[in-house]
């Protein structure tokens, strides 16, 4: 009685992965020239990484390098292909930059709300079909249960 | 001009709308055009729960639906996609069955950040007021489940299969 929202279990399993195909497959239809501009960014396991844990906290590009055991260049680039897509945003205070989760994740909960909404109101249409046929069929069956 | 007149099914009564309430829920609603032991029927017996929980148009279907609609009672259900090499399981236990108002169930399969599903039937002047609410544990269950669209919870494999699908012309038409 799934509705769809995260990770489904293979039939027999019952260990946790990500089985977000079908939502994604509808985010994709409309989402589908920022989702690829933001492909490149998280198809790489540290940026996915970085992203984590700056949902958890923001950090500035050395504690993020220290956590990935990077040089402070090699996490500069990687935030700042993070940045490009949107899905970063830094702020330098003093000699400090500090980084967080970008516009683009509000606009990833957006369309993960619309996908699942899209999910919902498929499943609605068809259970409209059938209850429609239930009502006639109560109807038919001659009114019991009525008043 | 009546915004609400029956006919026109895209003035917003049988709208599906969903919003994220908290931090740690979802809320979807939908009114249907009938009394609320009806709709309650077609969640609650499986031959009728299985002819609506797949969407056709996503390309799912069952493979089985085993569900034993009492409180305390178990629900598995298996599901085919061309996407997954194997079929996949949603379960979990029905917390509370109230006809023809009330049901509330658990999700299991995901572990333990699993939401808490809980739908209400509200009946007024012959229609029927559905109200989806999935409870996540935690603020970061829920983020997470929201961000396994985005980022973390792909694997190579996902990414690969989503590349191909933005590579294939046509694949943004449709539904």
């Amino acid at each position: 009685m799934r509705t769809g929202a995260a990770g489904a279990a293979p039939a027999g399993a019952s260990c946790k992965p990500p089985a977000f195909a079908i939502i994604l497959n509808q985010m994709v239809q409309y989402e589908t020239a920022r989702i690829d501009a933001s492909f490149a960014a998280l198809s790489d396991a540290t940026r996915r990484g970085v992203l984590e844990q700056l949902g958890r906290a923001d950090a500035s590009i050395t504690e993020l390098a220290d956590k990935f055991h990077m040089t402070l260049t090699g996490m500069k680039k990687h935030v700042h292909v993070l940045e490009q897509a949107g899905l970063v945003a830094t702020e330098k205070v003093g000699r400090v930059r500090t980084c967080k989760l970008g516009p683009r994740q509000l606009a990833e909960e957006t369309a993960w709300i619309e996908a699942y909404r899209q999910l919902w109101a498929a499943r609605f249409d068809a259970l409209d079909e059938i209850v429609e046929e239930l009502k006639q069929k109560e109807e038919v069956d001659g009114r019991k249960g009525r008043e | 001009m009546g915004a609400k007149v029956e006919s026109d099914p895209a003035s917003g009564k049988n709208r599906t709308a969903a919003e994220r309430t908290t931090d740690r829920e979802v809320v979807v609603t939908r009114t249907f055009d009938a009394p609320a032991r009806i709709v309650f029927e077609a969640w609650t017996r499986p031959e009728l729960l299985k002819r609506w929980w797949a969407p056709k148009s996503y390309g799912m279907s069952f493979v089985s639906c085993e569900a034993d609609v009492r409180a305390g009672g178990a629900y598995r259900f298996v599901f085919s996609h061309p996407d997954f090499e194997q079929p996949m399981a949603f379960f979990g236990r029905y917390v509370e069955v109230t006809p023809p108002s009330r049901l509330v169930w658990t999700n299991e399969e995901a572990g333990e950040g699993g939401q808490v599903t809980t739908v209400t039937f509200e009946e007024r002047d012959g229609q029927t007021l559905v109200v989806v609410h999935e409870l996540y544990p935690s603020k970061e269950a829920l983020d997470d489940a929201v961000a396994s669209g985005a980022s973390s919870g792909f694997g190579d494999e996902m990414f690969d299969q989503l590349d191909e699908l933005l590579a294939t012309p046509g694949a943004s038409v449709g539904r």
